[in-house]
C-alpha cells in the first residue's frame, strides 16, 4: 500500500520547480502542516505567504501577487476553499483572470468524522459553474505529479482538490499515461463504462477486474479534469458501449455524474447510472465507513454494474 | 516618481487647476450616467478629488505604462463608482474620451463596475470588501521584488461593514506594508441612509490604528489637502497608512450633495442641465 499522499506529492513537485522559478508562491491560512507544505515554507521562507486563518483573504491576496507576476498556490482545506471563499475565487481569480491555484486539501469527505462543517461534498459544483475556473481531481500521486508539472505551464485559474490520506496507486511509476485535459483509460472495455475521479478511480479500477472476470468488458475512464471535462471521451464511451456509471466522491447535484449525464443525454443517449453522495448531511466516521455506506466501494460498482448489464441487454 | 502632469496642468497652478479638472471631470459623469440612465452618482462625485489627485499627481502610471512592472497599481474597491474612474481615466488619456459614449451599452466594456479589459484597470471589482487584501498581494509582491512601486486602493465607508476588509487590514499590519495606501471615502451616507444609522464607522482612528496602520484624516475634496496627505503616507515606513478622506456624497451640485436618494438616482432634463450649469460654474471659478 503506498504511503504518499498526493499532498505530498503537490509539495514535492513545488519545492523541486522553485529550485529555479523564484515566482512560485505557496500561501497558506495556518494549513501549511495538513496541506504538507512546512517543507516548502522551511525551505523558501521568501516564497512562502502565511494569512492565518483568513480563507476570504488568502485567495485575494494570492490574486494581487499573481497581477504583479507570482504564481500563487493557495492551498487551504477545500471545505472552505470552495464555499467561503467562493467569491473571492470567482472575482479576484476567474473574473480578474489571475495565475492563482487554489489548492483544496482534506478533499471530499476526508475529515469523515468531523461533520458537514469539514466536508467538501460540493466544490465540483461551486468551482465548476464559475467561468473561466477549471477544476481537478487527481487520483493517484503519480497523475498529481503530472498535473501539477502541467499547471506549473500555464498562466489560467484552476481548483484542484486533494484528499487528505494516501490512496493506492491506480498507475505505476514511469508508467502513467497522462495527456493535459483528457481522460485517462485506465482500461479499455467494450461493454460498461465507468467513469470515476479522485479516490473513486482505483474501486472502479478494482471493480473492473471483478467484471471482466464474469465476462463483462468495462472501460474505466479517470475524469481527473472535471472541467473542462472531456467530452469526446464521453460520448465515445456512449457509443462504444452499452451504458455509463459514474461515481464521485461528492453530492449528485451538480457534481461529474450530473455533466456526465448531460453530456450523453444531448448527444448519444444511453443508460447513465450516478453514484454519488445524497443531497444530505453526510453520515460520519472514517473515509471508508462512509464510502461503504453508501455504496462508493468496489462491491457497489459491481452490483449496479451487473444490475445495468440486465437493463441494457 | 517620474510622472509628469499633462500640458494643460500648469505647475504653477497646480491645485487649482486640478480642482478646475475635478469640476469637468464631473461633467463628463453626469453626462454618462444621464445617457444610460445608469449609475451612481453620489460617489462618484464623492471620491472624484481622491482619484484625481491620484492620476493627475502621485501615481505613477500613464497610458503608456500600463505594462510596465514597476507602475503604481490602483484598485477601486468601492467600484459602483466606475463612471468617477472611467472619466478620470479618459481625461487622463488611458482611452479616447469618445469611448464614455458607450458607457453601460450593450455590449460596451465599459460597463457598471471596473473590468480589466478597459485600459488602465488592472482588476475586475465590484464586490464590496474584496479591493484591500488584492492590494496586500501586490504590495507583498512589490516587497519581494524589492520594487518601488506603491499600492493604492479605495474604498467606500459603508464597505467597512465587509468582513473581509479587516482580513486585508489585518495582514497588511502584519507585514508592515507601507508601500500600500488604502483611502476611505467617508462620505457618512449609503444606499439606506447614513452609515451611522446603518453600520457605525465613526471610530476609524482606533481601529485602523489597532490593526498597525497609520491613520491620516485628510479634506477628501480638498486636493490639496489630499496632496499632502498622500506624501505622509509615502513617507510613512513600517507600517501602511490609510487616508480617511473627509468627503461630501455627491460633492459639487447643491441639490445632490448629501443625499442619500443621490446615491443612484438618475437626473431628470431639468436637474441634468442645472447640474451642468452648476459644475461649469464652479470649474470657471476654479480657473480664476
Amino acid at each position: 500500500m503506498n504511503k504518499i499522499s498526493n499532498r505530498q506529492i503537490i509539495c514535492d513537485v513545488l519545492v523541486e520547480k522553485a529550485k529555479s522559478d523564484k515566482d512560485i508562491i505557496v500561501l497558506c491560512s495556518d494549513s501549511r502542516g495538513s496541506a504538507s507544505l512546512t517543507n516548502f515554507a522551511d525551505t523558501y521562507p521568501d516564497q512562502f505567504v502565511e494569512t492565518g486563518i483568513a480563507e476570504q483573504n488568502i485567495v485575494s491576496i494570492g490574486a494581487g501577487l499573481a497581477k504583479c507576476g507570482k504564481k500563487s498556490y493557495v492551498a487551504s482545506p477545500a471545505s472552505f476553499l470552495s464555499t467561503r471563499s467562493m467569491e473571492q475565487a470567482k472575482v479576484d481569480v476567474a473574473y480578474s483572470n489571475t495565475n492563482v491555484k487554489l489548492i483544496g486539501i482534506s478533499g471530499g469527505i476526508s475529515y469523515g468524522a468531523l461533520g458537514m462543517t469539514h466536508h467538501s461534498a460540493q466544490d465540483i459544483a461551486t468551482m465548476s459553474s464559475i467561468p473561466n475556473m477549471r477544476v481537478y481531481i487527481p487520483s493517484d500521486r503519480f497523475q498529481t505529479q503530472a498535473l501539477f508539472e502541467n499547471l506549473l505551464k500555464d498562466e489560467k485559474p484552476a481548483y484542484i482538490r486533494v484528499g487528505r490520506n494516501a490512496v493506492e496507486d491506480v498507475y505505476e511509476e514511469g508508467n502513467v499515461p497522462f495527456e493535459f485535459d483528457k481522460a485517462s483509460v485506465v482500461q479499455e472495455g467494450t461493454d460498461l463504462t465507468i467513469i470515476a475521479c479522485g479516490e473513486m478511480v482505483k474501486p472502479a479500477q478494482t471493480a473492473a477486474i471483478v467484471l471482466e472476470e464474469q465476462g463483462i468488458h468495462v472501460r474505466v475512464l479517470d475524469m481527473y479534469c472535471v472541467k473542462p471535462i472531456d467530452r469526446a471521451a464521453v460520448e465515445k464511451a456512449a457509443r462504444e458501449t452499452k451504458a455509463i456509471i459514474t461515481i464521485e466522491e461528492h453530492t449528485y447535484i451538480g457534481g461529474l455524474g450530473a455533466m456526465v449525464s448531460q453530456i450523453v443525454a444531448s448527444t448519444t443517449p444511453k443508460k447513465v447510472i450516478n453514484l454519488a453522495l445524497p443531497d444530505s448531511p453526510v453520515v460520519t466516521g472514517v473515509s471508508k465507513e462512509v464510502f461503504d455506506y453508501y455504496g462508493l466501494n468496489e462491491s457497489g460498482l459491481v452490483k449496479v454494474a451487473l444490475e445495468l448489464m440486465n437493463d441494457v441487454k | 516618481m517620474n510622472f509628469s502632469l499633462r500640458a494643460s496642468v500648469g505647475d504653477g497652478s497646480r491645485m487649482e487647476n486640478l480642482k478646475a479638472v475635478s469640476f469637468e471631470l464631473r461633467k463628463d459623469v453626469i453626462n454618462m450616467i444621464y445617457k444610460a440612465k445608469t449609475g451612481h452618482i453620489g460617489g462618484d462625485f464623492s471620491v472624484m478629488d481622491i482619484l484625481v489627485t491620484l492620476y493627475y499627481k502621485h501615481m505613477n502610471i500613464s497610458p503608456e505604462t500600463t505594462s510596465d512592472p514597476d507602475r503604481d497599481k490602483f484598485i477601486l474597491s468601492k467600484g459602483h463608482s466606475v463612471e468617477a474612474y472611467y472619466s478620470v481615466l479618459a481625461g487622463r488619456g488611458f482611452f479616447p474620451k469618445a469611448d464614455l459614449e458607450t458607457y453601460s451599452q450593450f455590449k460596451s466594456k465599459y460597463i457598471g463596475h471596473p473590468n480589466n479589459k478597459v485600459n488602465g484597470i488592472e482588476m475586475n471589482s465590484g464586490s464590496l470588501g474584496h479591493g484591500l487584501s488584492v492590494s496586500v498581494g501586490m504590495a507583498l509582491a512589490g516587497k519581494m521584488d524589492h520594487k518601488s512601486y506603491r499600492v493604492y486602493t479605495v474604498m467606500g465607508d459603508g464597505e467597512l461593514a465587509e468582513g473581509s476588509v479587516w482580513e486585508g487590514a489585518m495582514a497588511a499590519g502584519h507585514y508592515k506594508l507601507d508601500n500600500l495606501t488604502a483611502v476611505v471615502d467617508r462620505n457618512r451616507l449609503q444606499i439606506s441612509g447614513t452609515t451611522e444609522e446603518v453600520m457605525s464607522q465613526d471610530n476609524q482612528d482606533d481601529r485602523w490604528s489597532s490593526f498597525g496602520w497609520n491613520v491620516i484624516h485628510a479634506q477628501g475634496n480638498n486636493i490639496d489637502d489630499l496632496d499632502k496627505a498622500f506624501q505622509i503616507a509615502k513617507d510613512t515606513k513600517g507600517k501602511p497608512t490609510v487616508i480617511i478622506a473627509d468627503t461630501t456624497k455627491g460633492y459639487g451640485v447643491s441639490f445632490i450633495e448629501n443625499s442619500a436618494p443621490w446615491h443612484h438616482k438618475i437626473p431628470n432634463a431639468q436637474e441634468y442641465e442645472k447640474a451642468l450649469a452648476e459644475l461649469e460654474q464652479r470649474r470657471l471659478a476654479a480657473n480664476e
